[in-house]
């Protein structure tokens, strides 16, 4: 019983990666599967021992040669770390001013952040190309005001990634930040005042410093997944960008190089290992601090 | 800041001009009314008790002193200036909450240091007067230790310690033991009682413990349902409470209803009993009168002095406390009369038996009459 977990976690994820690790090793092939070498364990200990001399490190050689995937590693912590920065910018403003309502008040408005979840996220960022796009919504609302005399070229833009990133996560970075804010004790704030601390200044003695646990939440899970986004760059992005989701796509549908594509990934996931362990190591050093 | 004046006992204090002043303080919340026109002051120097069941307006007075509550009507002055419309962090007093309110993220130095930081007092000067407070509350050498590694005792001093560091006008504690152990709790309010001695401050505490608003305050107000309903000295408020409900809150009472006779007299379901010298009033008139348990005894004959008061029971229940036993007596008018015995003699065995016939006696002016 007590094993369960563990084989949940190595038929889910560890045998996924292994396989996927294995593929990053190979090279391609017009066969099916499109790469060698395919272990065959019917030759025996032979036919291992081949298998295992044919794998090499060549594509992640690839990978540090190339400036192509080093800018678009580049391109994607660089859009994954702005619009984090956005996106904390925007959210905790709407997660303190959730918290800070009545009681019975706060459910609903937490249920209209989740709401979007409702709708596919496909045509979410569709339909932000309809608000984008040269004679849209947004350049229409812009015409009509007069704050513009020709319509702006909004879609096919890091803009337009900017706006379909922020938009897509934020719920993601309000609802940890709300989790720390709401379970704030209200008595730390009449403290800071009683002490002879204006309002303004408790928000960053107290109540900024006591909310960081729930910053790092939201950046991370906010930071990761951007880093490796596809559709949002693909759909709203210029041909300039490339990210280095699409840089995987690219591999895997186009030049049909599974092994190329697979180091892509295998790279990018040791990447985002590095905040990953920072975050483990954050989370582990408030658990002790709360014993 | 720290006047020198120390201490002052009784209603003493009171005849000075007063440092703190409610005046005519109604608070409502919505429907609820949790303060009702209540006038109150208290004087420079004085540790003053707010004591009551709980949800009878105590705190939110504490809180609206403190600047957390606007009062709905009325005023309150604090050195004849009017503070009601002066926000939390400015005024001139502090203090230490219910639940301590330490900032968990600082530690024992950053709390106790927050207060003077926020007034851009030079470093050396914070540091000195954070060692000069952590000796005060017997806490030397834990300024570094975070928040978390401290028992609920030393956070409790460290919360005193960081209330009192700016020198307030006034010291609030808002049920400041509640969360302490009985034995830690009884040390606890004699240390805060010579620390208010020495420093001279004016404490302002809250509690719902008649025990500690007695053994600390030099005056208490015994508030009920938002109102004021007695303010007196502990020994006044024990020995004579002016109501059957302030009679009843603070210690045991058995109180007797009863009518009105000439010379002192009491008509009453137990017989004729003499009231305390000097009881005029209508004769008919209801009144009840308060006898405190330990002020009756108990004797297996009628006592044979002449002007005491005598009733005829049976002992229904002992409770033994150890120093004294509670006898609750069953009296002819099936009520119970609760007499204080203290267990003087040797092994613990009770004086008297269950189901035994005795005489309660009390000298006539150990009763007190009350009116309502």
């Amino acid at each position: 019983m007590l094993l369960l977990p563990y084989l949940w976690l190595t038929a889910f994820f560890l045998a996924p990666f292994l396989i996927v690790l294995k593929i990053s090793l190979s090279q391609p092939a017009l066969a099916q599967p499109p790469y060698v070498p395919v272990l065959d364990l019917a030759a025996g200990w032979a036919g291992l021992q081949s298998f295992f001399a044919a794998l090499s490190a060549d594509n992640y050689a690839l990978l540090g040669s190339d400036w192509l995937y080093l800018l678009a590693y580049l391109k994607s912590l660089q859009v994954a770390a702005i619009s984090t920065v956005i996106l904390l910018a925007v959210g905790y403003p709407i997660a303190f001013g959730i918290a800070r309502l009545p009681r019975w008040l706060q459910p609903v408005l937490v249920m209209l952040v989740i709401l979007p979840f409702w709708t596919s996220f496909l045509i979410r960022v569709y339909a932000w190309i309809n608000i984008l796009q040269r004679d849209g919504l947004l350049n229409q609302l812009l015409l009509r005001l007069h704050i513009v005399d020709t319509p702006v070229a909004w879609l096919s833009s890091d803009t337009a990634i900017y706006i379909g990133v922020v938009y897509s996560y934020l719920p993601f970075m309000v609802l940890p930040l709300y989790a720390t804010l709401e379970k704030m004790d209200e008595t730390l704030l009449e403290a800071a005042a009683d002490l002879g601390c204006p309002r303004w200044k408790t928000f960053w003695l107290v109540t900024l410093p006591l909310s960081l646990p729930g910053v790092a939440a939201g950046a991370l899970l906010c930071f990761i997944p951007i880093t490796g986004e596809f559709v949002i760059p693909d759909l709203l992005g210029g041909a300039e960008t490339f990210m280095i989701g699409q840089t995987l796509w690219m591999e895997f549908f186009a030049n049909k190089d599974w092994p190329v594509a697979s180091a892509i990934a295998v790279a990018l996931l040791c990447l985002l290992l590095v905040p990953m362990l920072f975050y483990e190591r954050l989370q582990q050093r408030s658990f002790e601090g709360g014993r | 800041m720290v006047d020198g004046g120390g201490a002052t006992q009784g209603q003493g204090a009171a005849h000075k001009a007063p440092l703190v002043r409610f005046e005519g303080i109604t608070k409502r919340f919505g429907q609820l009314t949790a303060v009702e026109h209540l006038s109150l002051d208290i004087a420079q120097g004085e540790f003053f008790a707010l004591l009551g069941p709980s949800g009878c307006g105590k705190t939110t007075l504490l809180r609206m002193l403190a600047g957390f509550e606007t009062p709905s009507e009325g005023r309150i002055l604090l050195d004849g200036e009017d503070i009601v419309a002066m926000p939390p962090h400015e005024r001139p007093v502090n203090m230490m909450f219910q639940n301590y309110a330490l900032f968990p993220h600082l530690s024992v130095e950053g709390n106790i240091a927050f207060g003077l930081r926020q007034e851009k007092v030079a470093w050396p000067e914070i540091a000195e007067r954070v060692t000069e407070m952590l000796a005060l509350v017997r806490m030397p050498g834990f300024s570094k230790r975070r928040v978390d590694q401290l028992s609920g005792g030393q956070r409790q001093r460290v919360a005193l310690a960081r209330a009192l560091i700016k020198r307030p006008r006034v010291l609030l504690l808002d049920e400041p033991m509640a969360a302490l152990d009985k034995k830690l709790r009884a040390e606890t309010q004699f240390e805060l009682m010579e620390l208010q001695g020495r420093l001279g401050t004016t404490f302002i505490i809250v509690t719902h413990d008649q025990d500690e608003a007695m053994i600390v305050a030099d005056r208490i107000a015994v508030m009920d349902h938002g109102r004021l309903a007695q303010l007196a000295p502990p020994a006044e408020i024990y020995e004579r409470p002016n109501s059957r409900w302030v009679a009843d809150f603070i210690g045991e009472v058995t109180i007797v209803k009863g009518y009105l006779a000439k010379d002192s007299m009491l008509d009453s379901g137990l017989g004729r009993l003499r009231l305390p010298a000097g009881s005029g009033g209508n004769p008919g008139t209801t009144v009840w009168l308060a006898v405190r348990p330990e002020k009756l005894r108990i004797n297996a004959e009628r006592p044979t002095t002449g002007d005491v008061n005598a009733v005829l029971g049976t002992v229904f229940e002992i409770g033994y406390r150890g120093d004294m036993s509670i006898y609750k007596v069953r009296l002819a008018d099936r009520s119970l009369m609760k007499v204080a015995l203290a267990n003087t003699n040797a092994g613990g065995q009770p004086s008297f038996g269950i189901d035994q016939l005795v005489w309660v006696s009390w000298l006539p002016d150990a009763g007190v009459v009350l009116t309502k």
